[in-house]
């Protein structure tokens, strides 16, 4: 068969979601955040709730996430989107509620939001997006930052005797009662990209069961802070995160 | 010549040339091309078309949702 005859509209099995906008993403070549938002915008197009769905931009590379998916945003302070996805989802409980946030904004000073609202057990699902460093700022040491990883902040690798230790925040959170659904995903793959919208199908439905918090937690590149080029940064992520960050599910209740 | 079961139409104006979908792809069908696109990436094609067997894996990958993937029905 001709291309030309398979390039048809009767034949297309893959093509971008409705629920994002036009607009070209800010994002580096190869950003995990172009992959979890567009995730995102299929998760909201399958279930159908594109006009119920509110979510919570955060402060970090995604703060402009509400100019690419076609729902409504709030844009929190610099880690307070779970404390507003609270008063959101409070003020209007028929909404489906999520807050996007990047480890500086969840794991550093939204520390107290986010166990403060997972221990509450909020009707919210909370996406976590962790790259082990400050990406938007230029590549500070972040919480996540591995032993050993060198961020601008520390140029000779994190030591922890003066830096500290890398906070594994999600399996905090996942020994909260309030917590349903925690888990641990990636997008270096095109199967993991599956397993990843799995998850998120599995959150937001939880979500509507009222179930309580849900967190999927997604190991991320930066191959501008990690100063690789994407399909190195993949390989990267592989060899040095999945090993203190091993995927999987933490908690499924 | 393998027929083509699946072909893709790459958003050259938007792809930013990151190379997940080439390393993504099981057959090999997608280069990088040699010229480049407006913001000045060697943006993807498939250099290969008739190996591609429509599987969606280099649309998955995509972080700027550039690719669209036809399957025919045959």
């Amino acid at each position: 068969m001709d291309i030309k005859d398979i390039i048809k509209d009767e034949n297309v099995i893959y093509k971008k979601s409705a629920v994002l906008t036009d607009n070209e993403m800010h994002y580096c070549p190869g950003c995990t955040h172009g992959v979890v938002h567009k995730l995102i915008a299929e998760v909201i197009e399958e279930l159908g709730i594109q006009d119920t769905t509110i979510g919570i931009a955060p402060v970090g590379c995604a703060v402009f996430a509400y100019d690419y998916l076609e729902i409504d945003w709030q844009e929190a302070a610099h880690g307070r989107a779970p404390a507003l996805a609270t008063a959101v989802k409070r003020l209007m409980p028929e909404k489906m509620v999520f807050s996007y946030q990047g480890d500086g904004d969840l794991a550093a000073i939204g520390t107290a939001e986010t166990i403060h609202a997972c221990n509450r057990g909020e009707n919210i699902v909370m996406v976590f997006i962790n790259n082990g460093i400050y990406g938007m700022t230029g590549g500070q040491m972040a919480p996540t930052t591995l032993q050993g990883m060198k961020a601008s902040t520390c140029p000779f690798g994190r030591e922890p005797q003066q830096d500290g230790f890398p906070l594994k925040i999600t399996e905090i959170l996942a020994t909260l009662p309030g917590t349903s659904f925690v888990t641990r995903q990636s997008c270096h793959t095109a199967a993991s990209v599956r397993k990843t919208k799995k998850a998120l199908i599995k959150a937001f439905k939880n979500q509507q069961a009222g179930k309580g918090t849900s967190l999927v937690e997604v190991v991320a590149t930066c191959s501008s802070g990690w100063k690789q080029s994407p399909t190195k940064s993949n390989d990267w992520m592989v060899e040095n995160m999945f090993p203190f960050y091993p995927l999987g599910d933490l908690k499924d209740e | 010549m393998a027929k083509a079961k699946g072909a893709i139409v790459v958003d050259t104006v938007k792809c930013k040339g990151c190379e997940l979908c080439m390393v993504a792809c099981p057959t090999n069908v997608i280069v990088m091309a040699k010229e480049v696109n407006g913001k000045g990436y060697h943006y993807s094609t498939p250099g290969n078309p008739d190996a591609c067997i429509g599987c969606t894996n280099c649309a998955v990958v995509c972080p700027d949702s550039c690719i669209t993937v036809y399957r025919a029905k045959a």
